[in-house]
């Protein structure tokens, strides 16, 4: 990617979040989008470039009356949105398009108007890992965890600090689904999901989505809102099967894209004010902060245990509450991206003071995928 | 088997011979005869050197146990008790998901790297399943 050259100038998330029956899926991604083109003082006739996940780009463009020139579907699971602003930067500084909407919405609790979860039975999955017993990612995205666990001696209760941990963010969130204080026997007596994973180590399920506009950096001082420069993006993939990741205690794909971002950016990680990781479950942050290499390997879980993640922490994370507390429609990397622009906005309810640097750090499928994106409030 | 109402895979081309093996109480892995390395799941060339030049053999069937969850979520069709999702890396290299079957489904019962051997679960007329168990002591 070229560098710091391209500007979010519109962010927002669906007008209610949580439950919303009375919604299909393709309205909360009309809901989100005309609340970022509100956000951004512009109507569908400005937008060129529309991009989604899950759902088609060609439905929500038609829906909203987009005629874009620049389209892009690239479906990988919930950092998609990550990649979809990777491909935004480049298409802009190339000229395909000049102001790209990204759009977010699943009625993942409701299931309003919702995609069916299937896998084909001829599929690698469907033949070598479906038939055992998985279901949905609590089945999953859980496997890996345990063999990290003895590799570093990271306990259930170490994982049980996580929850606890985004639950302080989470209690300064009034949009936050889970906002009362937890111990850690109150996730370790929580309700037993996959062991280890009790119902508190697992994110919620709800319905909402969210809209981000982005176009050049050039530009963006025309808008109303202050503009969010991009300073580097990183992307990758690894494996559609978990249990065909290469190794159980870090994701390649998260070493990828992170060592991709940063390098991009030009950082270093004490530049570092605000970090959002995409945490599906509780060990999510864990091999989040070693793989972006925020921490030696087998340090993540104490590096949280220990403080560091919380409110007044050297390394605010995951501070609108995270996946585990504050919501999760399914593809939830949308809602990392919002709270990093929310921050460096100066407008995040748990806000971060001074912050100018944040990363919003996305996985797809069950270490699938993975995106991630630095931010900066200062221009470049 | 007469009531096995869980998901059953679909062989493609590519597979077929994996799912035959089962069948007949052989797990079968496929190795390159280029760089001699061992892969699963099946495709009909070298994952680590693009090599076409690949042969089916039978493995061990001996692996042991890398993770696992033991799933206490609502699976009627694998009965009413909680029950092991497991990965094993197999003697050979390759690393592929089963159950783990006749022990307990407690995680004292299922310690990471305990040595495991294959058995072969019948589930219709064409599939057989590759499930593992403790090994029995030599
Ligand atoms: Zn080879």
């Amino acid at each position: 990617m070229k560098q710091k050259t391209i500007a979010v100038v519109g962010a927002a998330e669906t007008t209610e979040m949580g439950k919303i029956p009375d919604t299909s899926q393709l309205m909360l991604h009309a809901d989100a989008a005309l609340n970022a083109m509100k956000d951004a003082g512009l109507t569908a006739k400005d937008i060129d470039g529309i991009a989604t996940a899950g759902d088609s780009p060609v439905e929500v463009a038609h829906y909203l009356g987009i005629t874009p020139t620049w389209v892009d579907g690239t479906s990988v699971g919930g950092c998609s949105f990550m990649l979809h602003v990777r491909h935004a930067a480049a298409a802009i500084n190339e000229g395909l398009c000049n102001t790209v909407l990204i759009t977010h919405a699943e009625s993942g609790r409701s299931r309003v108007g919702a995609r069916r979860f299937s896998r084909d039975p001829a599929s690698q999955s469907g033949q070598f890992e479906v038939p055992f017993g998985i279901t949905s990612p609590p089945t999953m995205f859980t496997i890996p965890a345990l063999r990290y666990m003895k590799q570093y001696g990271v306990t259930e209760e170490d994982l049980a600090h996580v929850a606890v941990v985004q639950r302080e963010w989470a209690a300064q969130n009034p949009r936050a689904s889970f906002r009362d204080p937890i111990t850690v026997d109150d996730v370790l007596n929580s309700k037993m999901i996959a062991w280890p994973f009790r119902m508190l180590m697992c994110c919620l399920v709800t319905d909402g989505g969210g809209a981000l506009i982005l176009t050049s950096a050039e530009r963006a001082k025309d808008f109303p809102q202050k503009p969010v420069y991009i300073l580097g993006t990183g992307e990758s993939c690894e494996t559609p099967m978990i249990s065909q990741m290469e190794d159980f205690t870090s994701s390649k794909a998260f070493r990828v894209s992170g060592k991709k971002a940063f390098g991009e950016a030009g950082i270093k990680h004490a530049d570092v004010d605000h970090l959002m990781i995409y945490d599906a479950f509780a060990h999510l942050p864990v091999y989040g902060l070693e793989d972006l290499g925020f921490c030696d390997k087998g340090e993540g879980a104490a590096f949280i245990r220990d403080g560091h993640t919380r409110p007044g922490g050297r390394l605010p994370l995951n501070t609108n509450g995270g996946g585990l507390s504050y919501m999760h429609s399914g593809m939830y990397g949308m809602y990392a991206l919002q709270e990093s622009v929310r921050q460096m906005r100066g407008i995040a309810p748990a806000q971060v003071p001074n912050a100018k640097i944040s990363i919003a750090h996305g996985v797809g499928g069950m270490f699938a995928a993975s995106g991630t994106i630095v931010f900066s409030n200062e221009a470049p | 088997m007469a009531d096995y109402n869980r998901p059953l895979p679909t062989a493609t081309p590519e597979t077929r011979h994996f799912w035959e093996g089962t069948q007949n109480g052989e797990l079968r892995l496929q190795r390159c005869t280029a760089c001699k390395e061992s892969y699963f799941p099946p495709r009909p060339f070298c994952p680590v050197c693009g090599s076409r030049a690949v042969e089916v053999y039978k493995a061990s069937g001996k692996a042991t146990l890398y993770s696992y969850v033991i799933n206490h979520r609502p699976r009627p069709d694998f009965g009413t008790e909680p029950h092991s999702i497991a990965v094993v890396t197999l003697a050979e290299g390759p690393r592929m998901m089963t159950n783990i079957v006749d022990c307990p489904q407690t995680p004292e019962a299922l310690a990471l790297d305990m040595p495991l051997e294959v058995t072969f679960e019948k589930a219709s007329d064409e599939i057989s399943l590759p499930k593992f168990r403790p090994a029995k002591k030599a």
